[in-house]
Formats: C-alpha cells, sequence, structure tokens
C-alpha cells in the first residue's frame, strides 16, 4: 500500500500523534438513526425499535423522512406497564411482531433494535429474536442489535445491524477468492463500483449489506474485503471471525482514496499493474478535471470538523490533499486506529485531532479558531452561522453519493456549496 | 394493552415540552440528565423554527460505561458547570426517559449543589406522558415556583385596581415550536393596546425567571393555548384571585367573543374598539365568488384548541360542512367531544396516524385541516390541505406575518384554507369539457408546456397503510360504469367512486352499471 500512496506523516509520528480526548455533552445522533438509510438500503428489511417515545420521535426529526408515508420501520413504544414487568414487555413485543408480519407479509428480515431504555430494563432482545424466529422461521428471519445512544454514536448503528448479519450469511459454496465490499452504499456508486472491479477482472464481487436480504453473501476463509465505510469496527470483526480477510486501504472518498481502495483489492487479487492504471488512469483523469474547479474555491480556506460520523478523518484528508484546504480541527466521536492507519498516514502532521466531545468547549475553540468553513450537526449549524461562521451540515455526507470517481467532485461541491453562497447574498 | 407500536408521533416526549418552555424563555437553563443521542431534540428549534441560538440545555450524555459507575456524580459535574458558562437566573431540572429509569434524582442533586439561583425540578413520567402535557407541567412548575414567593396570604382580598391605573393581563402559554405563537402575540398585544390593557408578562415566551416572579401584579390572564397554560392560569387563580379567559380568539366571531370577555374582565368597554376593528373575512365569505364553498366537505384534526376553534371557523364563517374532527390530545378528549356533538359528527381522538388516515380515507373530506402529517395524508389522497396545528414543519414558521388569532387571523385563515381549493368556474369547466386534452387527468397547465408530465392519479384512493380499515369492497365495476367514472373530475372522484360502492354494497347491486352510478349520484345529493 505504502509504495502506492506518498504519506506525509512517518510511522513514528503517527503513533506519536497527539489526540485530544474528551467527554462532555455530545451532540451527536445516537445509532437509531441509522436505521433512515438501512431501511431504504435492504429493501425487504424492516427495523422495529423497541424503546420510548424519544426514540420514535429522534428517527422522524433526525432527517425529516416524513417523505416515506408507510416506511418499513417503526418503534414500539414502552410504557410504564412495561417497564414493571419484564415477562409483560415479552408478551408484549411478540403480539406487536405477529400484528406487524401479518401486516406486512413483504418483510423477510426483522430487525428488533435496541435502545437506550431496553437496555437499561435489561430486555433481552437476542433471546426475543430467537423466541420469534421459531415461530416465523422460515418465511421472516428475526435479528437484533443495539442502535442505543448509551452504545452506539450515529453510524455505529450501521455496524450494529451489519454485524448482527454477518452470522447470517452462508458458508462459501467453493474456494474460490471473493471480494465483498461492506457498508451501505448508494446504489448508483455500487453499479459504479461493480463495473470497475469487473473492469480489473475482480471477481466476484457482492456487497454487504446486499439489497435483498434473501441473498446474503456467502462469508468464510476465502473472502477478502474491502471496508467502504470507516465506522464499521464490530462487522469487520464479526467477517474475521468468519475467516474473511480485511484489504487495509484508505476509504473510497476523492480521487486518491478511491484510486487506493481499489489499488487494495487490486493488488489482494494479483491484477497487474499496467492494467490497473490502464483501467483506472481514464476515471482518475475525469475526476481530476472535475475536481479542479472546486479545489479554485477551497484551497487555502480552513475547515473545522465537529464530530459526527467517523468520515471525518478520510474526509480531512480528502479536502487537505487534493483540495488543499487548511484543517483546523477534526473531530470524530470515535477514532479505530487500525482501520483508519492508511487514512492517518496520510493527513498532514500537525493537524489537530479530537475523540468525543465536549461541546461547548469545542464550540469555544471553534469560535476561538474562526474557521472559513465548519462541517457540524443540525443542532449546530445555524447557531454557528448566526455568529458569522459558514457551516456545512455533516448529515449530508451521509445521505449523498460521495464515494468513488464519479462522486469526488459531487463531494467537493458539498463543501464548495456554503462559501459559494455566503459570498453571494449580499448581507 | 400496553407497548404501542408507533410509525410517526404527534408528540415527542415530556422533555421536549420542557424543552419548548426553556427555550421560549430568557435566563433559564435546564440540565437534563439524558444519554447521548438525546441532543437530537436541538435541532428541532434550530432547524424547523430557525433558531439562531442553541436550545439552553444541557445534556449530562452518559454512555453504558457510566451505567456502573457514578452518573450522579456525572449530573452534579454537568449542573455546576452549565451554571458557571450560562449563568442563568434560574434553573430547571430532570431526566428524559432514560434518564429517568437509573433513578438519579436530579432534583435532590442539584440542590446539593447550592447554587445561588433557584432550581426548580420538573418529573415528568416520560412512560406515560407526552410533549404538551410536559410542557404544561414545566411551566406551571416554573409559575409556582417563582412567583409564589409573592402570593398574597391564603384567603387574602384582592385589592381593587387603583382607578387611574390601566388594566394589566398576563398572556399566557406561547412556546416555542408553537403553531404561530410569535405572530399570535404580536396580534393579541395589539389587540390588547387598543383596548387600553397593557400586557404584564407574556409567559413562557419571551419571559426570564424574574418577569416569572411578578405575575401576580397583572389584573388577569389571557390564556391562549390552554394545552400548554391551563394548569398555570388555575394555580394564579387560587393563589392571587387572577381569572382568566376562556375564549379562544381565531375566527372573527370568537375574537369578537374574546374582546367582550376581556372588557369585561378589564372592566373597560369595548364597543367602540370592537366598532372600528375590522377583516376581510366576512366580506370575502359573503361574496359571490365564494359561493362555490358551500357545502364542502372538510376533516379536521390537531391539538384540540385549534381543532375546535377551525370547526367553528369552517362551519360558521365559511359555510364548509364538518364532516370528521378530533384531536391526538387525548387530555382535551372532552372538548373535542362536545364540539363534534355539535356538528353530529363521530369524534375520532387517536395518536395513531394510521387510524386518522383510515379515517380520512373513509369519508373523503375535499379538504382536510389537519397538522403536518394530515398533510402527507391528504398529499397521498389527493385531497387539498391546510395546517392549522403542532405538530409543526419548517413551512409553519413563515418569512411574513402569519397569526392564526385576531383579526388578521381571520384573514390568513381565509387565504390559507380557501387556496388549495378549485375555484368556483374552473372546478365547473374541468366538469363539463373532460376529454379536453389539457383538462386530462394529471395534465400540466398549458402555459407550463408539454414537456412536464404531471405524475399520474392513482386509480384507488384506498391507502396501503389503511386498506385494513377500509370495508370490503366486492363489487365489480362494468366497463362502461369504470369509464364513465373517469369523466368525474379526479378531485371528486374517489369520493364518487367510494359512494357508488358503499350504495351498491347496501343495495345488493353485484354489478355496478353506468345506472347504478347516476342511481348513487342522486342518492347522496345534497
Amino acid at each position: 500500500m505504502n509504495a502506492h500512496v506518498q504519506g506525509c506523516a512517518a510511522s513514528s509520528e503517527l503513533e506519536a500523534r497527539a489526540v485530544r480526548r474528551e467527554s462532555g455533552q455530545r451532540e451527536v445522533f445516537c445509532g437509531l438513526t441509522g436505521i433512515v438509510w438501512l431501511h431504504r438500503k435492504i429493501q425487504d428489511a424492516f427495523f422495529l425499535v423497541v424503546g420510548s417515545r424519544t426514540c420514535a420521535h429522534l428517527i422522524q426529526s433526525a432527517a425529516g423522512v416524513m417523505i416515506f408515508a408507510e416506511p418499513r420501520f417503526a418503534t414500539a413504544i414502552l410504557e410504564e406497564k412495561d417497564l414493571a414487568g419484564l415477562a409483560d414487555a415479552n408478551d408484549e413485543l411478540d403480539r406487536i411482531v405477529t400484528q406487524l408480519i401479518a401486516r406486512r407479509p413483504d418483510i423477510r428480515l426483522l430487525f428488533l433494535v435496541g435502545s437506550c431504555p431496553s437496555e437499561v430494563i435489561k430486555l433481552d432482545l437476542s433471546r426475543a429474536a430467537l423466541r420469534l424466529s421459531q415461530t416465523f422461521s422460515p418465511a421472516v428471519r428475526i435479528l437484533n442489535y443495539s442502535g442505543s445512544g448509551i452504545e452506539t454514536t450515529f453510524t455505529q448503528g450501521e455496524d450494529a445491524c451489519l454485524a448482527s448479519l454477518v452470522p447470517a450469511a452462508p458458508p462459501p459454496g467453493s474456494g474460490e477468492d471473493q471480494l465483498l465490499v461492506v457498508g451501505a452504499l448508494a446504489d448508483v456508486v455500487e453499479d459504479q463500483f461493480v463495473r470497475m472491479f469487473k473492469a480489473l477482472g475482480i471477481g466476484p464481487v457482492q456487497f454487504f449489506p446486499p439489497r435483498d436480504s434473501t441473498a446474503l453473501p456467502a462469508v468464510g476463509p476465502n473472502t477478502k474485503f474491502l471496508l467502504a465505510q470507516p465506522f464499521l469496527a464490530d462487522t469487520a470483526r464479526a467477517l474475521e471471525n468468519r475467516g474473511a480477510k480485511r484489504l487495509a486501504a484508505p476509504f473510497p472518498l476523492g480521487v486518491e482514496g478511491t484510486t487506493a481502495w481499489l489499488r487494495a483489492a487490486a493488488d489482494a487479487f494479483g491484477v497487474e499493474d499496467m492494467t490497473f492504471v490502464t483501467v483506472t488512469q481514464p476515471y482518475r483523469a475525469r475526476a481530476v478535471r472535475a475536481l479542479a474547479p472546486y479545489r479554485e474555491k477551497l484551497a487555502g480556506r480552513s475547515i473545522f470538523f465537529f464530530p459526527d460520523s467517523q468520515l471525518e478523518i478520510p474526509l480531512a484528508r480528502f479536502l487537505s490533499r487534493e483540495l488543499s484546504m487548511r484543517l483546523v480541527e477534526v473531530g470524530t466521536p470515535y477514532l479505530h486506529r487500525e482501520h483508519l492507519a492508511q487514512e492517518l498516514e496520510l493527513l498532514p502532521a500537525a493537524v489537530a485531532l479530537s475523540e468525543g466531545q465536549d461541546v461547548d468547549l469545542q464550540l469555544d475553540r471553534c469560535r476561538t479558531a474562526r474557521p472559513d468553513l465548519v462541517v457540524c450537526g443540525l443542532g449546530l449549524a445555524n447557531p454557528l452561522e448566526a455568529d458569522g461562521l459558514t457551516t456545512k451540515w455533516s448529515i449530508e455526507l451521509v445521505f449523498t453519493p460521495i464515494q468513488g470517481f464519479e462522486q469526488a467532485a459531487d463531494l467537493a461541491e458539498l463543501f464548495a456549496r456554503p462559501l459559494v453562497r455566503r459570498a453571494k447574498l449580499v448581507t | 394493552m400496553t407497548m404501542q407500536l408507533t410509525v410517526w408521533t404527534y408528540e415527542g416526549p415530556p422533555h421536549v415540552g420542557a424543552m419548548r418552555v426553556a427555550t421560549a424563555m430568557q435566563g433559564l437553563h435546564y440540565v437534563l440528565h439524558a444519554p447521548q443521542g438525546d441532543t437530537y431534540a436541538d435541532l428541532l428549534f434550530t432547524m424547523i423554527e430557525r433558531r439562531d441560538r442553541r436550545p439552553p440545555v444541557t445534556y449530562t450524555t452518559f454512555s453504558a460505561r457510566d451505567l456502573g459507575g457514578d452518573t450522579a456524580e456525572l449530573f452534579k459535574t454537568a449542573a455546576r458547570n452549565a451554571y458557571d458558562r450560562f449563568q442563568p437566573q434560574a434553573m430547571i431540572v430532570g431526566a428524559s426517559c432514560t434518564g429517568s429509569l437509573i433513578q438519579d434524582d436530579p432534583g435532590g442533586l442539584a440542590r446539593a449543589l447550592n447554587l445561588p439561583i433557584p432550581v426548580v425540578t420538573v418529573d415528568l413520567p416520560a412512560y406515560q406522558r407526552k410533549e404538551n402535557w410536559g410542557a404544561a407541567e414545566t411551566f406551571y412548575q416554573l409559575v409556582r415556583a417563582l412567583a409564589g414567593p409573592s402570593a398574597p396570604p391564603p384567603g387574602a382580598k384582592r385589592p381593587p385596581r387603583p382607578p387611574a391605573a390601566r388594566p394589566r393581563c398576563n398572556l399566557l402559554g406561547p412556546t416555542a415550536l408553537g403553531f404561530r405563537h410569535r405572530d399570535d402575540v404580536t396580534e393579541i398585544t395589539a389587540l390588547l393596546a387598543r383596548l387600553g390593557i397593557d400586557v404584564n408578562v407574556t409567559a413562557p415566551m419571551g419571559a426570564s425567571p424574574a418577569d416569572l416572579a411578578r405575575m401576580g401584579e397583572a389584573d388577569f390572564n389571557v390564556v391562549l393555548y390552554p394545552e400548554i397554560a391551563g394548569q398555570a392560569a388555575s394555580w394564579l387563580q387560587r393563589t392571587f384571585g387572577q381569572p382568566s379567559t376562556k375564549t379562544i380568539p381565531i375566527g372573527v366571531s370568537a375574537t369578537r367573543e374574546f374582546v367582550e370577555e376581556v372588557a369585561k374582565l378589564a372592566g373597560i368597554d369595548a364597543r367602540s374598539t370592537l366598532a372600528a376593528c375590522s377583516t376581510r373575512l366576512p366580506w370575502y365569505s359573503r361574496s359571490v365568488d365564494s359561493t362555490y364553498l358551500t357545502g364542502k366537505r372538510v376533516f379536521i384534526f390537531g391539538d384540540a384548541t385549534h381543532a375546535v376553534a377551525a370547526a367553528r371557523i369552517a362551519s360558521d364563517e365559511l359555510g364548509f360542512e364538518v364532516v370528521g374532527l378530533g384531536t391526538y390530545a387525548r387530555e382535551f378528549g372532552r372538548e373535542i367531544r362536545d364540539a363534534a356533538g355539535l356538528y353530529g359528527v363521530e369524534p375520532l381522538i387517536t395518536d395513531d396516524y394510521l387510524e386518522v388516515e383510515a379515517r380520512v380515507a373513509e369519508l373523503q373530506p375535499e379538504l382536510v385541516l389537519g397538522t403536518q402529517m394530515e398533510r402527507h395524508i391528504a398529499k397521498r389522497l389527493g385531497i387539498p390541505c391546510a395546517v392549522i396545528s403542532a405538530p409543526v414543519h419548517v413551512q409553519d414558521f413563515p418569512a411574513r406575518y402569519a397569526p392564526q388569532m385576531g383579526f388578521e387571523g381571520a384573514n390568513v385563515i381565509f387565504d390559507t384554507w380557501v387556496h388549495p381549493l378549485m375555484m368556483g368556474l374552473e372546478e365547473h369547466l374541468l366538469a363539463m369539457f373532460k376529454d379536453d386534452f389539457e383538462f386530462r387527468d394529471g395534465a400540466v397547465p398549458s402555459h407550463l408546456g408539454v414537456a412536464q408530465a404531471a405524475p399520474v392519479e392513482q386509480t384507488s384512493v384506498k391507502p396501503a397503510a389503511a386498506s385494513a380499515a377500509v370495508p370490503d369492497i366486492s363489487v365489480a365495476w362494468a366497463a362502461d360504469a369504470e369509464q364513465e367514472l373517469r369523466k368525474i373530475p379526479f378531485f371528486v372522484r374517489g369520493k364518487a367512486r367510494r359512494n357508488t360502492e358503499r350504495f351498491a354494497n347496501e343495495n345488493g347491486v353485484a354489478t355496478i352499471t353506468v345506472e347504478t352510478l347516476y342511481d348513487a349520484k342522486a342518492h347522496y345529493a345534497r
């Protein structure tokens, strides 16, 4: 890997790289939020949150998802009586699941999703999933994971969901090496990667999660997987426990990240150097051309990341190296040193990294630094704009196709737009 | 039945109600014992209402590993830091749904800190109650704690107002994230000023803890939103002998009654002011263009205050027919049942969105007046809709002045409710020239060109979600009857289809013919 990318920080420096660790008020979503995109991705899955009115209100509010009149998610709201007797709560849950499956015969996979209250009262959803599976299997597979705020931050909900899905994957039928791309991607991005891997002669290639839950990819010692998202610690561990091998790589954001990511697969599948260059070069050149106008707008501008999705470090690497932005502070809710090792090598040595959050202290630092652009959650954006700062909503980075060569410029545009807008408005 | 399956909710949890009170006020800070993730509530205020400040809320943000340790200490640190940083005049403390499960007693912990400001505990039963209840309880606890110290001794008679002094009232109930609260306060304050009445304190919106402390100085209270201010107003009545208004000034008649009620409480003569006040609604409603509004079938759903007011305006001031009336607020079921009785309709008291959808599909109204949830229902069913109540959406905070209350509120309501409807002659032309290629279903207006195709209207009006609630239709449609049905304009076709099917069912007709269609039309003619 290192032969193909020029690191700016030597390994010894990397180990010494200081990371500010904070605990205090966190202005982040909990893992339940992942349901908003996961229920669109896995098209025959239903997500039943077992939680409180707050959980239901969060999912409804987080992304303004009311566009889906009857979505494939719902909340079983715990009431006073459920808290008093867990036996009753289990009966109630069985009743609700039965009602739900009767209403939605199209559902093939049901996730029981744990929440803060269900975990604090120790409602055992894994046992509930086993119990209910006995009734509804094989028509409906029932799994469980936790999206609670006491366990998970925002995108960790996807990690927990995918990790729960790994044991359901069948064993491989043959000894042939296969590539698995792990992490929910926009369909259009998946299709582009399929074409690219095909052109490189890498295959078979499958995606996890699949769009159809009954077509889970096989996982075994012959599986080599590429993480498409940086927040999949538990999923990677579960895959490794099945004998699958992770291909270490930066994440496919920007031209450089996408190239290195594809390169990791190419190396693992013995693709000739010449072939790799021949196949990828036209796409790289086109993406570099598309990025050029954004580079003009963004070069030299300073940027500050509040922690949100764990995408912050790969994004910062892209903005710093391909668009010449200045990194003031890069905050991440959680720093997975192993999965991000290749990313960290590419970051400028001087960047301030922070993990966790004390939002008041971080706001103080941000206001002192007065960066040209602040990447933050929806709760902070308007207050910071009112202070005269320019902001980019971080949630858009999770809900937009940003991976791969063809999306590199779209990704740059997301950062340029707030600055362009600020410049356009008269007052 | 305990555990409840919920797709969309009308109200958030009760601590969001407390946040609406805290965010509306000045100089107050809320320390909430809550896990990571509960901070999502901040974006309701910063995004939906476009607030330029974070809500004054500190979340303790405990995580799983804290649960084995000292979450109580975490709370104390958060409360102390919040005091040091924000220097509020008063603080409220409490727990969110998960916070309440760990039983740390935020009130006791906060008292142990000996902060030099009033600290008010708000205990909100998160597994029983909801947002509006939480707002009402929080407001009541704040008023009691802050105004209580200046209460006269029990039984003391309220001294009469000095003859030279202008009458004063408090304006109670407006909060953050309220449906048009911002503009209602402006409108009613101006109306009271024309009557010669001063506003002592408006609360919670804009009030500081110091303002709440002097609420007892007013002569009476104006309750704008009983859902939020009812409990505080009755305590003020008991404690300070302040009477409160009962009329909600939404609509022309209600606003006139409100003026008379206020004048009586203030001991003034309102006749000249009433004579000088004007609104366009009555004349617009009487003008001949509005003839087509006659008997339009309207379905109304919202919080009880707005729903009851809307039903009265719809029926008495616009000449609509109220065919459905309901609320998601069970606490105000009685008000809705009483009003439903007036219009001879079945009250719908539910917070289940699917039940509301099924009722709308069944009734096939020509206009839906509801919340943002009903706006989605109506959109799916192809029925015009106007929003009259919270829960709110970014569109419910318009840049322009758009109150619901008072005489200007009546003007706003006329425009908002009438504009989604098809205008009179337009409706006739569509009915007459059904086969005109520019009038065909889903055709875009000709000036927009032919390139943009409008979405094709669904032939079945039954929503997928509500299909179980709609009676099973076993009758068949003959081909010529189906074709005749298509000649009926799409915005009333759903009603015609449903009426015909019901007529056929009731009369044992197995196959609907063109004749059945017209028999049904005659049967349901109004």
